[in-house]
């Protein structure tokens, strides 16, 4: 088996990624990340670059590490008593797991959307608004602004308009995780994390979330766990392929669907496991 | 027909019927408790009719005796015989005998007399019956002779009724403006002398006794004494026109007596009263009973005191458990390392809410009395010594000793709350920058206050019932004031107070006149449970409240 480390250069290349950006503009850069809950190792060695606003997509099988990798990017994973990280991720060049790290401030500009729905049992408006006055915002009008801003940003102003102020747990499932987008982007991120956002979606509102991403994805860099595959051939500009705590496979979307190099990953989109 | 028994018995039918039994059961046995202590209780204030019974004795001797029938029992012939209260020569089995109280303890000793029903020659019921109830001595049963003022007689007679109405309201009103000037101004005279007087024992103490601030306070002692002066005679005057009016009144037997108005609470005829008016004396009666203070070493009166007091404690509980418990629940579940420590904590918590309530008081005594009020006497009250300030039991003590006592209950409640919010909130706060201080106040501890509420509902009906601790660490028989009043600092914890429960069992057992005290236990039994029900009602609405913005979360 081929080790992650050797990411061919050529997926980098300014002239391959989809649109044109700046040539090798990398937000987010991991580097030889192993991460151990207690004694388990639960990611070997990963070496990856996410570049800036495009949208990366994490497959493979369950329990292949992929959320765990997601939850480094914000150190959610420092919720867990036993976890332990080695290696470094790099945000802008710096290292997030560095001392001195703030990790409030950094899960401000690294932002998080989770597979289920969790709006806080307030109004619409105090949920966007939430991330806000932590950051000691109090005039009414900024907040008035930004709640709009959102809300238009995650494509839900115009159901909610006239309704902000009611619990947002009255919403359908669809529209609070819409909420819950708009209330990620409410504090200017510069990374959407977006672990499985449409899996306990219905069809509609998955499509809604897809559509919303694609729109997302001009402003802030995205990296997204899905289960579903044609999810992340929809989605996504570049794919990583996971596999039982390692990278296997990091390429252009386009590419890893219809010509992977490794075996293990052509097995596993075409169905033959996973 | 096995067949069909084996189907009946799986078919768990028995087994409904067996629960909706218990069900029925347990309601029973509560509507049956509460049924009979109200129909005892209020029972008490209703007018009873009042009997003149003609008596032979079984020595030949006749007599009366004026009273209201309070029991009624049947009894063996034989044993009435033995003990001389029938002839010898009645004939075998079962006779009745009532329960009468005749009052008039003054000048009969006794307030209660059973008399054999086979005894009794004649039983009438005069209309012209006055009963009158009195400051001291219990209710009086006779019959109005005449009115006097002065000593001198007004009214005589048929008039007299009609003339001790007015005098009656009269000395009624002074009586209202004696007790608004002892309790009110003179007490609160009393209570800044004292202030002046441990002032200057703190200025003594200090060494700053200065010629010029002791002359200061003398000349605010001066001012207060004159005051003082002009309110005793105000008082004194007060007291001699209570004392002007009396009424002459015939009892059984003859003899006529004297009573000044002054001994008067009221007089009432209720062998006279329609119905209307029964209920209307019913209600005044009623009103009393929780809005006075007590009389008589709380046999009559109201119990408005106890109320008040039972009420404050409850509440001063509240204020000092919840916080503590939800910080203490707070640390447990959310910031102490789970492990061998935090178990034996939850078990030394959990057990802690089975040591007998009498424990606590013991512990209250010799801790927060003696110790922590001993050590607040020496260093914030010196002036005082050696009478203790916060030394001694009062309201606080007792508030923190049942805080104490309930912090288990809403610890356990609030962990319990805290664990069943859903992990996903607090990610999604944390993932949004927040601290996990911020995560707390801003979304968790709002979430999980239904939980804290429960908590201290389950507290509230533990300590309002709750008295053998009281006993040692503040309630008292008759508390002189209240602990809330118009003297600063207005709170006044340091004092003593009275208690619903504790009063039941004063009323009921140290009582020196238990027969006649004893609806009055019923009555105050009932009052308790009705203050426990509003308290916890009032903490179920709030939490109610709560819920309801945090609904969907109950998923």
């Amino acid at each position: 088996m081929t080790s992650a480390k050797n990411i061919d250069p050529q997926i980098l290349d300014a002239s391959s990624a989809p649109g044109s950006g700046a040539a090798d503009d990398i937000c987010l850069e991991v580097r030889d990340l192993n991460m151990y809950y207690g004694d388990a190792q639960a990611l070997q060695s990963i070496n990856m670059p996410i570049q800036r606003k495009r949208v990366t997509a994490f497959i493979g099988p369950s329990g292949c590490g992929k959320s765990t990798l997601l939850r480094c990017f914000n150190r959610m994973n420092d919720l867990v008593d036993s976890a332990r990280v080695e290696g470094s991720i790099l945000l802008d060049g710096e290292d997030i797991y560095g001392p001195g790290v703030r990790v409030a401030q950094l899960r401000q500009r690294v932002g998080m959307v989770f597979q289920k729905p969790n709006p806080f049992p307030k109004s619409i408006y105090e949920n966007v608004a939430y991330g806000l006055r932590l950051q000691g915002v109090k005039s009414r009008r900024t907040l008035d602004e930004i709640v709009e801003k959102a809300l238009r940003g995650a494509a839900l102003w115009d159901e909610v308009k006239d309704r902000l102020h009611d619990n947002a747990l009255g919403m359908s499932g669809g529209q609070q995780q819409r909420l819950v987008i708009a209330r990620a982007i409410a504090v200017e991120p510069e990374v959407l994390l977006l672990d499985e956002p449409a899996s306990a979606l219905d069809p509609i509102s998955t499509l809604k979330i897809e559509e919303l991403i694609d729109e997302l994805k001009s402003r802030y860099t995205i990296v997204i766990v899905t289960h579903n595959m044609q999810q992340a051939a929809r989605v996504s500009d570049y794919t990583a392929f996971m596999y039982i705590g390692k990278l296997i496979e990091f390429d252009l979307t386009n590419r890893i669907f219809t010509n992977p190099r490794e075996k293990m990953t052509e097995d596993y989109i075409t169905g033959r496991y996973g | 027909m096995t067949a069909d028994f084996k189907d009946w018995w799986k078919s768990g039918t028995p087994w409904i019927w067996l629960n909706a039994a218990a069900v029925a059961a347990s309601l029973i046995m509560v509507t049956g408790l509460l049924l009979l202590i109200a129909v005892n209780g209020l029972g008490h204030f209703w007018p009873a009719t009042v009997w003149q019974f003609q008596y032979q004795a079984p020595g030949g001797e006749t007599g009366q005796l004026i009273g209201e029938i309070r029991e009624t029992e049947t009894i063996s012939v034989e044993r009435l015989r033995d003990s001389g209260t029938l002839p010898p020569d009645h004939p075998e089995g079962v006779v009745e005998r009532y329960l009468l109280k005749i009052g008039n303890r003054d000048i009969t000793g006794l307030d209660f007399r059973w008399i054999p029903a086979p005894q009794i020659l004649e039983r009438t019921v005069p209309d012209d019956l006055v009963v009158l109830e009195r400051s001291e001595w219990g209710n009086f049963y006779g019959f109005l002779e005449s009115v006097k003022e002065n000593g001198e007689t007004v009214a005589g007679q048929q008039e007299a009724w009609l003339e001790l109405q007015p005098r009656l309201q009269r000395v009624t009103e002074i009586r209202k403006q004696v007790r608004h000037l002892e309790k009110g101004r003179i007490g609160s005279i009393n209570y800044q002398l004292e202030r002046l007087r441990l002032r200057q024992r703190e200025l003594e103490l200090e060494g700053k006794d200065t010629p010029q601030a002791l002359a200061e306070i003398q000349q605010q002692r001066d001012a207060l004494q004159e005051d003082f002066a002009a309110l005793q005679k105000e008082l004194n005057d007060l007291y001699l026109e209570m004392q002007r009016d009396s009424a002459s009144l015939r009892v059984m037997g003859g003899q006529v007596v004297d009573i000044p108005l002054a001994n008067m609470i009221r007089a009432y005829r209720p062998n006279a009263m329609h119905l209307p008016a029964r209920m209307g004396f019913y209600a005044s009666k009623l009103w009393e009973f929780v809005s006075e203070d007590p009389r008589e070493a709380n046999t009559e009166g109201g119990i408005f005191p106890a109320i008040f007091g039972t009420v404050m404690m409850v509440f001063l509980m509240s204020v000092l458990v919840t916080p503590f418990g939800v910080v203490a629940a707070v640390y447990l579940r959310e910031y102490a390392r789970q492990g061998l420590v935090t178990r034996l904590i939850r078990i030394a918590v959990n057990n802690l809410a089975g040591v007998p309530s009498i424990v606590y008081g013991v512990f209250g005594l010799g801790f927060f009395v003696y110790f922590l009020g001993g050590n607040i006497d020496q260093l914030f009250f010196p002036e005082a010594l050696p009478a203790p300030t916060f030394g001694t039991p009062g309201i606080m003590w007792a508030s923190l000793t049942l805080a104490l006592l309930t912090v288990p209950v809403v610890i356990v409640a609030t962990e319990e709350g805290l664990s069943r919010i859903p992990s996903s909130i607090r990610e999604g706060s944390l993932a949004l920058g927040a601290t996990k201080a911020e995560t707390l106040w801003r979304t968790v501890l709002p979430m999980a206050s239904p939980a804290m509420m429960t908590g201290l509902i389950l507290a509230v009906a533990r300590a309002a019932g709750e008295v053998a601790p009281l006993m040692l660490v503040g309630v008292v028989k008759l508390a002189p004031s209240l602990p809330l009043d118009g003297d600063p600092p207005f709170i006044h914890l340091d004092r003593k107070f009275m208690h619903l429960g504790f009063h039941i069992y004063d009323v009921g057992f140290q009582s020196p006149n238990v027969e006649a005290a004893r609806p009055l236990v019923y009555a105050t039994a009932l009052l308790l449970v009705v203050v426990i029900v509003i308290l916890n009602l009032a903490a179920i609405a709030i939490r109610n409240r709560l819920r309801e913005r945090y609904r969907e979360l109950e998923q």
